[in-house]
């Protein structure tokens, strides 16, 4: 604990030092003085984007898209230089017809090597299929709400984590990454207002059971930066923040300030959707998933790297807009077409 | 802890350690610095709606809607409404009816009416019309200056000092907006410094308040953070607010990253009014509606009523037979 102590002032001093700050020690004047050193840099350097669009985002479009341009879009986004593309789920097709033909898509796109396909498993039938459909990682979803999950899966959140520790065992024998998610961190649309805490124990639920990252879901958008604020302190005392990621949706226009704080509190992993893919089944007409593109061109302008080439990005937005014949949700897209 | 040694008792508790050592508290700030930002308790919101939003729309609003608009604005909350603007309508066609819209309202107690006032003609055409507060609109773009108001810079400071100096003699207050303070649309990226420059020349000449402006959008919390680091080594932070456009839907972080270094001032626009003339059909002004969740969600307080601002949107998306620019407005249901 000292020497966590006297590196963290060594860091500090050499930090101040270095942004060319005179130190202020230990009068009130800091707090002012320090407010443009915290905006500034605790970020991290690189972020992971994980693109949703194929599977969050088509999941929730009225519209069904034919398998070709399914695959095509998963290739187009693969060119964009996005290292995790979420390619479908392998949910019972009787429940969410627009994944009927995940077999297909997982047999259809070209993989490149480096990048990651996630598949959506909700039990271990799921699991099994997508299996043998070559998936090479997985992906489970809990919720810090009871109510949100008796209504989605037909069953408590405890009954849930004990579904999923057979795919975790399954997946760890077949040596398959799993990913897990937590929805309605900040809100939900039966409950209301949901406890940090409870986001916390279902976090690290899944986190010791396996999951190599959690990604927590603001799944109606109503999250501020004050509530999620609140939410990842108290995660991060549970899960380590390298470990986690975040998923916001953009419902009420809080997604990309979300983002922000999410960063400032050390957590570099951003779920994101093309084109803002995928509308909020509970706002009708509203939108849902945050826009890659906006993410992107936020991280950029604060120089942090994502390996995304943001106009390959817009072309595979631009394509599947066509497909869907609907409006691009990305502010940057629409800005930088050319009506 | 009783028999516990020391070093052991600090290596399990963090509390424990502090209360040993309350002057490493300050040393070890910077762990809390991740997770605790000072923000303003209070954010004054400034309304351009009827003025900035208006003006960029394509349809021509009639005389009795804008003075319905501003007179529900009145009810919510806002303190500072922009009502209209004293430029010649021969450039600005919307705001050819500012004497009566002026006139017409009905300025609710503790609210501020301020009008645009490029000029001596503007200026004195605004005080016949009863205005007690204006505003005048620099650029930190030589080529955006010239193009819009067909002047450089330093020609336009000296027309504004003119009505700075005339608004002094009558105690009105000036506010002061220096726009493309994060990129132009003729010029690209803008040097923070002449932003700083400009920023300055205004406040010296005396505006109370300079409003930043991200005239197309392009900026993010990067280039924001870099703006403000120079512009408050020049004028103080209480005097300054950001506008923020939403053109690149970046609005919302970049006027967080300005809350955390201390402004607190917001400039916004109910129902996200006013396309981006230089970027055909996306979005300019960012909506009040949004501006306002985001801020109640951190604890900031605004006096602003969301509902009534939500209703002020509803109406004049009517009037405008378009859909409101607000999430927060979309998702509560309230669209066309």
């Amino acid at each position: 604990m000292m020497a966590a102590v006297v590196v963290r002032f060594v860091n500090r001093c050499t930090l101040r030092l270095g942004m060319g700050q005179q130190y202020l020690g230990f009068s009130s004047v800091a707090k002012e003085k320090t407010a443009s050193v915290r905006a500034a840099h605790s970020l991290p350097g690189k972020v992971k984007i994980v693109e949703v669009g194929p599977r969050d985002g088509l999941q929730n479009e009225k519209t069904i898209v034919p398998t070709e341009a399914k695959i095509h879009l998963i290739n187009m986004l693969t060119e964009s230089g996005l290292p995790v593309i979420e390619a479908t789920s392998f949910v019972s097709p009787k429940w969410v017809p627009q994944m009927a033909d995940q077999v297909e898509v997982m047999n259809g796109i070209s993989k490149k090597p480096g990048v990651s396909y996630p598949v959506l498993t909700p039990n271990l039938k799921g699991f099994q299929a997508a299996l043998k459909a070559g998936a090479s990682e997985v992906a489970i979803f809990g919720a810090a709400s009871e109510l949100f999950s008796k209504k989605n899966i037909n069953c408590s959140v405890e009954e849930s984590l004990q579904r999923f520790e057979e795919v975790m065992k399954a997946a760890k024998e077949a040596a398959v990454p799993v990913r897990g998610y937590v929805s309605c961190v900040v809100g939900c649309p039966y409950e209301g207002h949901v406890a940090p805490e409870k986001v916390a124990h279902v976090a690290k639920r899944l986190y010791s059971m396996g999951c190599y990252e959690i990604s927590l879901g603001d799944t109606i958008g109503v999250g501020t930066p004050g509530s999620m604020t609140k939410m990842l302190e108290a995660v991060t005392k549970e899960v380590p923040v390298s470990a986690l990621a975040v998923h916001c949706h953009d419902t009420y226009g809080q997604a990309l300030a979300n983002i922000l704080i999410a960063l400032q509190m050390g957590i570099s992993v951003v779920d994101s959707s093309v084109a803002g893919l995928g509308g909020c089944p509970y706002a009708q007409g509203a939108s849902g998933n945050v826009a890659t593109e906006d993410v992107v061109y936020m991280l950029h302008g604060l120089g942090i790297q994502t390996g995304v080439d943001l106009s390959k990005l817009m072309d595979a937005g631009a394509f599947i807009c066509r497909t869907l014949n609907r409006k691009t949700s990305s502010k940057v897209a629409q800005a930088t077409c050319k009506l | 802890m009783g028999n516990v040694p020391t070093t052991v008792k600090h290596c399990l508790s963090y509390k424990q350690i502090i209360e040993d050592y309350p002057w490493l508290k300050s040393w070890l700030e910077e762990e809390k610095i991740i997770t605790e930002h000072e923000y303003p308790d209070f954010v004054k919101i400034v309304e351009v709606g009827p003025r900035d939003g208006l003006q960029n729309e394509k349809e021509n609003v009639p005389t009795r809607v804008k003075i319905q608009l501003i007179d529900m604005l009145s009810t919510t909350g806002l303190s500072v409404i922009e009502a209209t603007s004293f430029v010649s309508s021969k450039w600005v066609p919307q705001m050819a009816d500012h004497t009566d819209v002026l006139r017409g309202i009905q300025r609710a107690p503790h609210v501020r009416y301020p009008v645009l006032t490029p000029n001596m003609q503007g200026f004195q055409d605004a005080v016949s019309a009863g205005a007690t507060e204006v505003a005048v609109f620099g650029s930190a773009s030589e080529t955006f200056s010239r193009k819009n108001i067909n002047c450089s810079i330093a020609e336009s400071m000296l027309r504004f000092e003119e009505v700075i100096s005339a608004a002094k003699d009558r105690q009105i207050p000036v506010r002061g907006y220096v726009s493309c303070a994060l990129g132009c649309p003729h010029e690209g990226n803008i040097d923070p410094s002449k932003v700083a420059e400009v920023a300055k020349g205004l406040y010296e000449m005396g505006c109370y308040e300079i409003s930043l402006g991200d005239t197309i959008g392009v900026g993010t919390p990067g280039s924001m953070f870099k703006m403000l680091q120079k512009v408050m080594k020049d004028v103080p932070i209480k005097s300054l607010a950001v506008h923020c456009h939403d053109t690149y839907g970046q609005a919302l972080p970049n006027i967080l990253t300005a809350l955390q270094m201390g402004v607190s001032v917001v400039d916004s626009a109910v129902a996200g009014l006013g396309g981006c003339p230089y970027a055909q059909g996306s979005s300019g002004n960012v909506s009040t509606e949004d501006v306002l969740y985001m801020l109640h969600g951190m604890g900031i307080e605004t006096g602003v009523n969301l509902d009534r601002v939500i209703e002020a949107g509803d109406f004049i998306c009517n009037a405008l037979d378009r859909r409101t620019n607000s999430k927060v407005a979309q998702a509560r249901g309230r669209t066309l």
